[in-house]
């Protein structure tokens, strides 16, 4: 079954260039600039839309994300109102995929079964949940992959060669490289490093290879997207919205333009990148 | 209850670390291969002779055990008195006194053990969350006596509120980290913890406090605390010629009370209560009950009962005590009370105190808030049993830390 993932990534290596996927977290600052800002993501550059969905103990976060949760929190976020926002998103844009990319406790109390109904008919196409290794597969990843959402899993630098086939063999839509071991919007990953990694996971499964965590520059992007299949940005995006706030934390008249002017940089940068992978 | 009884109490976890529905593995993928490295080391040390051999030797010389149990016997008349009323008479109160080990509470006995295991897994840095701070002045002692650094994630709310811990923690050579995130207590010490460890993989070894996380640590703690239970058991057929009929203990993450209830929890005719904070009150909204409280869910590394909303967003948890402020609750407790094998109940703040200042003056032993909180129990239920009810209490830890907290709670109330 062909979801919007499979049908984006095949088009852009038609097109024989990386994906930008940016990561917003949903509700922030407030469910209406929120959705303005997703909607215009595409225009600016965004292939794919990772959006956040807020949580109390993000514990593999670094301050800028935790900030934007409790910033989405305290004006009312929850998990009803991020499938809203979806909802809302597609009434203009059937094309673009969008992950949704959180901590399990939230989807277990709004009801495993429920939500993905919930989800899917919200139009969400895959999950990226990073407190369910492999190991928890039973709990949400197969009732995902049933429900026909791709389940995307994180991969690390400590995940081995021993290791990595547990870890890509409920993936699907494509694989998240966490290219340091770190919590989100750490140092700058090494694109050396990083490109050794991603051909590593590429001998174990054709599923296309985002990179992630510490890319902050459209220089940066175009490092990673010559060697990565999907270049995913996240903390900077976050931090360039955190910037245009007024004092009162509440969104201000250029906080959309923030994130879209650095997203549309972010993506000339991932669209000069020259392809050296083989793919 | 209505869900069948197992054959034994005392065979849990299953291999993928649950406790029934409770416990499992829920963490970052980076850190996976690290909690499964653990796992195994434990594992072969837990088979290796040497290793208990030289822990048992640690315990008798530096942490001072065997802990006494002793016979509460002004306590136990006092309450007979107050009993005087009823046919009953009054059980005889014996306390487990964990607050005699060296650096003043339970948190040694898990920390020796960790310690030791991570020298054997060649770890060059060790890290720890601390509430109330015992178990990070715990883990800053044995890092002093084996000569390993440490660092000490605590929330800035519990670093104000228990400064003569963090002068300890920085005098035994530990870099104390205040935590400004979050609600800046336990539970955000947990989580910079855990950041810390997922960005030092590879020579940092995290060291929990108590028997929650992810596997294999709620039954690793369990383990290292399952000492007091066993000696309690010894202790009491010397003292008793038999097994005590009744067991308490506080809990907040749990490590204290299972370390006791767990040798115990196939003799079924013993009955067992664990106590948590109340805090203001339960039905005030501000306390630290899971368990009569919260409801199962995922934080950690482990589902248990949880305080929270119901989008499922942790709440804050507020007691006196900081060594009972956390939203969980071991996953092991969480399954023994589903299972009806151990009586969950609570005390408030105030019933705290005043078990601390009654402890305090009849019988010369300032208790921790934390052990205050089963002590509160223990005033009604001992009076409910008869003269011949032999009843234990774990004494987890001492008062000194607390005095400031008591002395304003007191002078607020006067107000």
């Amino acid at each position: 079954m062909s979801t919007r993932i499979d049908r984006r990534f095949a088009a852009l290596k038609q097109e024989g260039r990386a994906a930008l996927v940016t990561f917003t977290m949903a509700g922030d600052p407030d469910a209406d600039t929120s959705l303005a800002i997703a909607k215009a993501l595409p225009k600016a550059g965004a292939d794919v839309i990772e959006l956040g969905m807020p949580f109390t103990d993000p514990m593999a976060d670094g301050p800028a994300i935790q900030a934007a949760g409790l910033r989405a929190l305290k004006a009312g976020a929850r998990t009803s109102k991020t499938l809203a926002l979806v909802r809302e998103f597609r009434k203009s844009d059937d094309a673009t995929p969008i992950v949704l990319m959180g901590y399990y406790n939230p989807i277990y109390i709004y009801g495993v079964d429920k939500f993905l109904i919930d989800a899917k008919a919200a139009g969400v196409d895959g999950l990226i949940v990073v407190d369910l290794p492999p190991e928890e597969d039973e709990e949400l990843c197969l009732p995902a992959l049933k429900a026909g959402l791709n389940f995307i899993r994180l991969a690390t630098p400590t995940t081995d060669d021993k290791r990595l086939p547990a870890v890509l063999s409920n993936t699907s839509g494509f694989v998240y490289y966490v290219s340091i071991a770190g919590v989100t919007g750490s140092a700058a990953p090494d694109a050396g490093k990083v490109a050794a990694a991603v051909a590593r996971i590429k001998r174990h499964t054709k599923l296309p290879v985002a990179v992630g965590f510490g890319v902050k520059s459209a220089e940066q992007a175009r490092a990673i997207a010559a060697c990565a299949d999907a270049v995913v940005v996240g903390s900077a995006l976050v931090d360039a919205l955190c910037k245009s706030l007024d004092n009162s934390g509440k969104a201000g008249l250029g906080t959309v333009k923030a994130v879209t002017d650095l997203v549309a940089e972010l993506a000339q940068g991932v669209r000069a990148a020259r392809r050296v992978a083989a793919t | 209850m209505s869900a069948p009884q197992p054959n034994s109490f005392r065979t849990g976890p299953d291999e993928r670390g649950h406790f029934g529905i409770y416990g499992g593995r829920f963490v970052a993928e980076t850190l996976m291969p690290l909690i499964l490295e653990l796992e195994k080391a434990y594992a072969q040390a837990k088979a290796d002779p040497k290793y208990q051999q030289e822990m048992d030797g640690h315990l008798a010389n530096y942490v001072g055990r065997p802990s006494p149990l002793y016979f509460a016997e002004r306590l136990t008349e006092h309450l007979r008195k107050t009993a005087s009323g009823l046919s009953a008479g009054g059980a005889k109160i014996y306390f487990k006194r964990e607050e005699l080990n060296h650096t003043g509470a339970h948190k040694v006995n898990n920390v020796l053990g960790q310690i030791m295991l991570a020298l054997r897994m060649g770890k060059k840095r060790i890290i720890a969350e601390t509430g109330a701070g015992m178990h990070g002045v715990a883990t800053a002692t044995l890092c002093a006596k084996f000569g390993l650094p440490c660092i000490v994630y605590m929330g800035a709310v519990d670093v104000e509120r228990q400064k003569p811990n963090v002068l300890r923690m920085r005098m035994l050579g530990a870099e104390v980290r205040a935590v400004e995130s979050g609600s800046k207590t336990l539970k955000d010490a947990m989580n910079e913890a855990l950041r810390d460890w997922v960005s030092n993989v590879a020579d940092t070894f995290y060291c929990i406090g108590t028997v929650a996380g992810p596997h294999p640590y709620p039954a690793m703690v369990r383990d290292f605390q399952s000492i007091i239970g066993h000696e309690t058991r010894e202790q009491m057929q010397a003292a008793e010629g038999r097994l005590p009929d009744s067991l308490i203990a506080c809990i907040g993450g749990g490590s204290n009370a299972m370390g006791l209830f767990h040798p115990f929890l196939d003799d079924r005719a013993i009955e067992i209560y664990g106590v948590e904070a109340a805090g203001h009150g339960l039905k005030s909204g501000k306390h630290a009950a899971s368990i009569a409280g919260g409801k199962a869910g995922v934080l950690h590394g482990n589902r248990t009962y949880l305080l929270m909303d119901d989008d499922g967003q942790i709440e804050e948890a507020h007691s006196i005590s900081a060594g009972l402020d956390y939203p969980g609750i071991g996953p092991e407790h969480a399954w023994l009370h589903d299972m009806g094998r151990v009586q969950f109940l609570s005390a408030t703040d105030d019933e705290a105190v005043a078990a601390f200042q009654l402890c305090s003056k009849l019988e010369g032993i300032i208790p921790a808030l934390e052990p205050a909180h089963a002590l509160a129990r223990v005033l009604d239920l001992a009076p409910s049993k008869p003269k011949d009810h032999l009843m234990v209490l774990n004494m987890s830890g001492r008062g000194d830390k607390d005095l400031d907290s008591v002395a304003a709670f007191l002078e607020s109330k006067k107000r």
